[in-house]
């Protein structure tokens, strides 16, 4: 297969007839699921716009809801439906406002510095949540649904982190072996995943999770060990990573974003190129569409299996690293929070494409750090913007449920009554 | 048409049944477009201060020290008038973002809960030297000289830890424990081994060793040896289902007092406890005879961690202009931590066993008597 890529032969190559050697699990089941993936995948960018826009109205809702003086208007309402509306106008619009404050430009800081702050946040947060989304992306094409960033973040993190405070190396070194510490440490991970889907055929969602919970634990268990704590404290914290093994600070001291958002971007342009330019992607993909077809081929799809669950555990160990030798410069039992669960939305969000994964991190990125902004300065609780990130889940999940709140057409439909009802739209 | 109108009419008639039901305040000029403050309970003639707190990943309705320490916050806000901001946490990584933007509120007083927010406050505290911090459940350090080094304890100007010596309140309940277990046989168990729990479980097992010196009895620990500082932990603060089942081990095992070291996970110790009929709780950082009442026929004494008096006592102290980096460390003789009364249960306690509880207790406030656990502070 050369270099550039002829079109995916999708749906042109009927199944093999001999389907004795095929894993256990590639039955009809999974290959529901993976049409819906791939109706998530190949919904339009009006639909996504439109999903983040119904969850920001429905979100807007509940901040009214849960505010205490709209509560106390609501009593009065049908006296003074005026109070009511102001009260609950008030409290949706200074929420937004402190959000787009906190994730994006501050007028009301002192410093131009700290005006600006708010936006280095974004791109801080988001760091971890695009390395991951990028790796979940790469298995969502090739037709995995790998739930296990968490548990790849929280390995990448131990890594890194674990090289990071034990030795001592020069600056450019001790960083480079941490990072790549990290990327095998996740990669490692998400590879017991796709040796165990390769081989048995067990289902990667299942073991996937369960690998989430035994790295959770694992962690927690790693802290209480002499190795891993501070000397003379039995805390469950790592001693701090030294400077040599830290990302370097992108703006200087005043603001958090370090080299792992160029990380970020590199490995975006990375998947970019592995997704759509090389060969292995092309394979990846083909797997993806259709792994019967792609195994008449020639494809050796459980090879395939195997390599897109360690190079997307490495992403989300790369992830990882951006927190422990980044962001927290310590490892603890939550380094990981809950981004390699975010990162799912993230990369379904980005339609597991690269740019797309990019800017769904940095919205994802801009909604928790205006979120703690929204909470600190309007007391509207920390969950409603977790709430926001679910509703935009929900919506993306339901491509038909957007497409009927806001009347649009479902894509590729058949219009039989074009004349009629094109002439009905311009009337109405 | 006829359709419309009937439901137009209709809605009117609601809408003026229900305008009746609420009365709308007649004065305007109190009531101003302020829900763009922060839940603030600011009350007339309030004094200009601002006292802020961040919890950590538990967030403030854990029913354990967060909690606690919002409770004496909020307290702070309606009696001196102060003006106060809570934000919670739900990880590690929210830590520096709030205190950051705490900070931009103009908070004069930032106190973060729990230990995990060591690093972050004291940053915070060196970087902002005219905001005054406090720090729940440990001292502020630096790294050793190389990684083979202890932490350096550090005194910062801004900062104040609020420390509790809880394992001498732990230790007169196990004493209490010993003595009124008729199978002898106790228990405890921690939510997840950190030191903020497992001096609780030091206390309490050095108690009953002391029950044992004192009487010549072998009353055993069951679920934690304090020279190996091994035990059973449940790995969670949040699934009572856990602590049922930890307990129920326990209670097969023969014990029958049973203190369960786990914030919310320790009700769950607390059903199984009822469900065995004849075993007792001893509850942690508050009265459980009066947070779980439910349970109030079984809560043989409580270890009392008042968290909340400390932080209100801070707030007061700090909002008069008399803020002292001096550590705040809650001991029997302040009543920082206390061992709740009896109760119902007060006629099982030997009446020997409270006597010499009690001799106990001024033996330690006088410092004749010291009970010790490495996770002190």
């Amino acid at each position: 297969m050369s270099p550039t890529t002829p079109p995916l032969p999708d749906a042109a190559v009927p199944p093999p007839a001999d389907t004795g050697t095929a894993p256990l699990a590639t039955g009809p089941d999974e290959n529901r699921g993976q049409g819906i993936l791939r109706e998530i995948m190949s919904s339009s960018w009006v639909v996504t716009t439109l999903a983040i826009v119904l969850a920001l109205v429905i979100s807007g809702v509940l901040i009214a809801a849960a505010d205490q003086e709209v509560q106390d208007a609501a009593v009065y309402f049908f006296a003074r439906p005026a109070d009511f509306f102001s009260a609950a106008w008030d409290a949706v619009s200074s929420a937004y406002v402190a959000l787009f404050q906190g994730a994006v430009f501050d007028p009301t800081a002192a410093t131009f510095a700290k005006a600006i702050k708010p936006l280095t946040e974004t791109l801080t947060v988001s760091t971890p949540l695009i390395l991951a989304g990028l790796g979940l992306g790469i298995g969502f094409r090739a037709g995995l649904f790998n739930i296990g960033a968490q548990g790849q973040i929280i390995l990448g993190a131990v890594f890194a982190g674990y090289i990071g405070f034990t030795f001592d190396l020069p600056f450019p070194l001790h960083l480079l072996l941490a990072v790549i510490g990290a990327a095998i440490g996740g990669g490692m991970w998400a590879g017991i995943a796709g040796v165990l889907k390769a081989r048995t055929g067990a289902h990667e969602v299942i073991v996937t999770i369960m690998l989430n919970s035994i790295a959770v634990y694992l962690i927690a268990y790693l802290l209480t060990t002499t190795p891993f704590q501070n000397p003379g404290s039995s805390n469950p914290i790592s001693p701090p990573i030294p400077e040599s093994a830290q990302y370097p600070l992108l703006l200087g001291d005043q603001f958090r974003l370090h080299a792992g958002f160029i990380v970020a971007i590199l490995a975006a342009v990375f998947v970019w190129w592995l997704m759509g330019r090389s060969t292995i992607g092309f394979k990846w993909r083909a797997v993806g569409s259709n792994p019967h077809a792609a195994r008449t081929a020639g494809i050796s799809v459980n090879s395939a299996y195997i390599w897109v669950m360690v190079t997307a555990g490495a992403l989300a160990g790369l992830a990882g690293s951006a927190q422990v030798l980044g962001t927290d410069k310590v490892l603890t039992a939550d380094v990981a929070a809950s981004f390699g669960f975010d990162a799912i939305t993230v990369a379904l969000l980005g339609r597991s494409k690269p740019l797309g994964t990019f800017m769904a991190g940095i919205l994802f990125g801009a909604l928790r750090a205006g979120g703690f902004a929204m909470q600190a300065r309007t007391g509207t609780p920390i969950d409603i913007v977790l709430v926001v990130q679910s509703l935009v889940v929900l919506f993306i999940a339901a491509p038909p449920l957007v497409r009927a709140v806001f009347r649009l057409p479902a894509p590729g439909a058949r219009r039989p009554r074009t004349p009629r009802s094109s002439t009905k739209e311009v009337a109405a | 048409m006829n359709k419309i109108i009937r439901v137009a009419a209709l809605s009117g008639a609601v809408a003026l049944a229900l305008a009746a039901c609420g009365s709308a305040p007649e004065d305007e000029a109190t009531t101003p477009s302020s829900s763009a403050e922060p839940s603030t309970s600011a009350s007339a003639g309030a004094v200009d201060y601002k006292a802020c707190m961040v919890s950590d990943s538990g967030g403030f309705e854990d029913k354990s020290f967060n909690q606690s320490g919002a409770e004496g916050l909020d307290r702070a806000g309606s009696e001196l008038g102060v003006t106060v901001n809570k934000v919670e946490s739900t990880a590690a990584t929210d830590f520096t973002p709030n205190i950051e933007q705490l900070l931009a509120d103009k908070c004069n007083l930032i106190i973060g809960v729990g230990f995990l927010l060591e690093d972050p406050i004291q940053a915070a505290a060196v970087a902002n030297p005219d905001v005054d911090f406090g720090l729940v459940d440990s001292s502020f350090s630096d790294p050793g000289a190389t990684k083979n080094d202890p932490p350096v304890p550090v005194t910062l100007e801004n900062g104040k830890p609020l420390l509790f010596n809880t394992q001498e309140a732990a230790f007169l309940a196990g004493y209490v424990a010993a003595g009124t277990s008729a199978t002898g046989t106790v228990a405890t168990f921690g939510g997840i081994q950190i030191p903020s729990v497992s001096i609780f479980m030091d206390g309490f097992a050095d108690g009953v060793a002391q029950y044992n010196k004192d009487f010549s009895k072998t009353v055993k620990v069951l679920g934690w040896n304090k020279d190996q500082q091994k035990g059973s932990f449940t790995g969670d603060f949040e699934d009572q289902s856990k602590g049922q089942n930890i307990a129920k081990g326990f209670i097969d095992q023969g014990a029958d007092v049973i203190m369960p070291v786990a914030g919310p996970v320790g009700l769950g110790a607390a059903a199984a406890a009822k469900d065995a009929g004849d075993v007792m709780i001893v509850g942690v950082d508050a009265d459980w005879y009066n947070t779980a009442p439910d349970y109030k026929s079984i809560v043989l004494t409580s270890v009392i961690k008042e968290i909340g008096q400390s932080v209100f006592d801070t707030v007061d102290q700090a909002s008069k202009g008399s803020f002292s980096s001096e550590p705040y460390v809650g001991t029997l003789e302040n009543k920082g931590i206390d061992i709740a009364p009896f109760h119902d249960l007060d006629s099982k306690v030997p009446a020997e066993v409270k006597t010499k509880v009690e001799e106990l207790k001024q033996q330690i406030i006088s410092g004749e008597l010291k009970v010790e656990s490495p996770s002190q502070n």
